[in-house]
């Protein structure tokens, strides 16, 4: 069972939404169905499934409806037509009650522009969920001091957001999100509103979090090396449509269609791919050209660019090793230039 | 399917201008004798034809006159109620001595300013100096002010929960801004005087009258304060489960307030010149010695009496813009003063 199931999800904005629903059942593309009726595409048809504890990035350039998507996770937006299910209940079928309940426990989420409320200091800021919760003030402070200090900005506790810079305002957000303590944390742009260096900062800090924490994270990115940096899946949407779905490598090694392939073109592969996807198998491997004095061992799962200087330098052969030692595979100079050459 | 429904009102608007078309013809005294003569003379296509006159008047006189045989213990009811809060409040603060007078509207303009010296000084001079116009002006502004606070303070208890009413439902914005074009609009004496009719001559139709008057934009601005609000803050406010109370209270009004306390200001000044007005319909404040001496052709003193306005219009638009600043430094602190 997946943590959180999204099931042929369709949004339509517009004046009325489901006189336009068969003929986006029926195939019409967003251009056409926007000429005849006015209404614009958000979700066609959009299916999904995100395994607990992963991260699962949401690509696709602005107005491709990733935005939309994530909101329609916790309901913030409500689906023309679909299911949504999140850890076996169904969201659509919550009434009003349930659904503030279900926010409050289930999931939160961090805001592009950060969303956070300028009359209250970063202390009260963190302590909003739990404040909807009901907790009491001595506790609320209690474990909001936590989630502060986790992100490194004590000392700043009873400063208000616009007196900090961008990233720390993001940290507020990250904290504030934390909390609450849900297990799944939906992530809107979360860091593209922020400059390079903080943003790399920020998605380390992320992925340090996470090790530790295990949630459950939907992050949505324009930014195809952030999410190839953050996640365990990726899905990319294009005009409302899910066109792929897939692990980083699987994405750079097979587009489905130009679009994904327009993606990735100018991804730098040695920094994404890791030795099991370029491998050739061991069993597949013609023995006779090995010379066992050459060989390196790697790790399976480390990065093309760890091992490529050794390779260049020595010009010798890899030996992917899993975490128990045993052999897997082998990688000479004739995969590393297939694998990083673009044309795949 | 919205294309039926518009149909539908244009079917009404041209069923309602029959309606009217034969009620107005049937009504009027200028009748032509026969539809034949219409044709025969088409003078009425140049000029207004007389025999359109719908009695529009009548139909208002009539329903005014039972409106106010079946209610009128109602509003005797409301303006008595008005005139005890208003006599009270006039007589503590015109028996009150005219220096403890003065600190009070220091000590209040010194706590809502944020404890800023010039704002308060200034007021203070502002306050000394309209008793040093006149000697009599001194308790017609007490009476012009409490007037203008009462006015205020039920436009607030109006006015507020109407806007945010507004902010939360189109439909009740659609419904409403008519009503608040039409009060601000509709020219003062045709409220004043059934004013009168309703709650007798003096104080209390000024003070309905500056609910008319100067609630809409109180209303307006609470609006527009809380649908400014940065949509991704409610969303915020909504991903952890913030109920349409919490929501309200917690995040809207606080970011609401400054265009709020806008509204407020805007209103006090509203408040101040209708209170002016209304000393037509035998209000007396200061606008009663504008009128006094416009009256006797005193130039001097009508201009006396309206420099005394424009002091007290100072003094309260200091006093409540100052909070209104001061909210503001609090939601939107600026960087680290040094």
């Amino acid at each position: 069972m997946s943590k959180i199931e999204v099931k042929n999800v369709f949004k339509i904005f517009g004046t009325n939404p489901d006189s336009v629903l068969p003929m986006v059942k029926g195939g019409a593309s967003k251009e056409e169905v926007l000429e005849k009726t006015g209404h614009t595409v958000g979700l066609d048809n959009v299916s999904l499934s995100i395994e607990e504890g992963e991260t699962f990035v949401c690509m696709g350039l602005s107005g491709s409806g990733k935005s939309t998507l994530i909101r329609h996770l916790n309901r913030l937006i409500d689906p023309t037509d679909g299911d949504i299910i999140v850890d076996g209940t169904n969201v659509m079928e919550l009434n009003e009650k349930q659904l503030i309940e279900f926010r409050k426990h289930e999931m939160s989420m961090v805001f592009q522009r950060f969303g956070l409320f300028p009359h209250k200091t970063v202390l009260e800021n963190v302590g909003y969920g739990l404040e909807i919760q009901g907790k009491d003030p001595e506790e609320r402070r209690e474990l909001s001091m936590i989630q502060v200090e986790s992100v490194g900005l004590q000392g700043f506790e009873d400063q208000y957001p616009n007196q900090l810079s961008g990233g720390m305002q993001q940290r507020v957000g990250l904290a504030r999100a934390l909390a609450t303590n849900p297990q799944i944390l939906l992530m809107d742009e979360a860091f593209s509103a922020l400059d390079p260096l903080i943003r790399s900062d920020m998605q380390s800090q992320l992925i340090e979090l996470q090790a530790k924490l295990k949630k459950t994270i939907v992050f949505i990115t324009h930014d195809l090396d952030e999410s190839l940096r953050l996640g365990d899946h990726i899905g990319i949407l294009n005009g409302g449509r899910l066109v792929q779905t897939g692990t980083p490598e699987e994405i750079i090694m097979s587009p489905a269609d130009d679009y994904v392939e327009a993606f990735v073109k100018d991804v730098n592969r040695a920094k994404v791919l890791k030795a099991k996807t370029v491998m050739i198998k061991a069993n597949e491997f013609n023995s006779k050209d090995l010379k066992l004095a050459d060989v390196f061992k790697v790790d399976e799962s480390s990065y093309i660019e760890q091992f490529l200087p050794k390779v260049l330098s020595d010009r010798c052969t890899i030996m992917v090793v899993d975490k128990m030692g045993d052999t897997k595979g082998y990688i000479t100079e004739k995969e590393l230039a297939i694998s990083l050459s673009k044309d795949g | 399917m919205k294309k039926i429904p518009r149909s539908i009102f244009y079917l009404l608007y041209f069923a309602t201008f029959i309606v009217l078309l034969i009620v107005s013809y049937s009504s009027s005294k200028r009748k032509p004798e026969s539809l034949v003569e219409l044709i025969s003379d088409p003078k009425w296509l140049v000029d207004w034809p007389r025999w359109l006159d719908t009695p529009f008047k009548d139909w208002i006189n009539t329903g005014w006159k039972g409106f106010i045989e079946d209610y009128g213990l109602i509003f005797d009811a409301i303006g008595y109620g008005l005139l005890r809060g208003y006599t009270t409040l006039k007589t503590i603060i015109v028996q009150a001595p005219w220096p403890i007078v003065i600190i009070g509207v220091v000590a209040i303009t010194y706590f809502t300013s944020g404890r800023k010296v010039g704002t308060t000084v200034f007021v203070g001079f502002c306050t000394f100096f309209i008793g040093f116009l006149n000697p009599r002006f001194w308790d017609k502004a007490i009476e012009t002010t409490t007037m203008v606070v009462l006015g205020i303070v039920l436009c607030i208890i109006i006015g507020i929960p109407v806007g945010i009413a507004m902010a939360r439902s189109e439909r009740v914005r659609n419904a409403i801004l008519p009503v608040l074009d039409l009060m601000q609009v509709i020219p003062a004496f045709c409220y004043l005087i059934p004013g009168i009719i309703l709650f007798g001559l003096g104080a209390i139709p000024a003070i309905i009258s500056i609910i008319v008057y100067a609630a809409p934009p109180l209303i307006r601005l609470t609006d527009l304060g809380i649908r400014l609000v940065d949509n991704e803050i409610i969303e915020a406010a909504e991903s952890f489960g913030a109920n349409k109370k919490q929501k309200l209270w917690g995040v809207q009004m606080p970011l609401a307030l400054p265009n709020i306390m806008q509204g407020i200001n805007q209103c006090t000044m509203m408040a101040l010149a209708m209170v002016v007005i209304a000393s037509m319909i035998g209000t007396r404040g200061l606008g009663d010695e504008v009128l006094l001496g416009l009256q006797q052709l005193n130039v001097g003193a009508a201009l006396e009496a309206g420099l005394a306005i424009v002091l007290l219009a100072i003094v309260l638009d200091r006093m409540t813009q100052a909070y209104g600043d001061k909210i503001q430094e609090r939601t939107k602190p600026q960087k680290k003063k040094k």
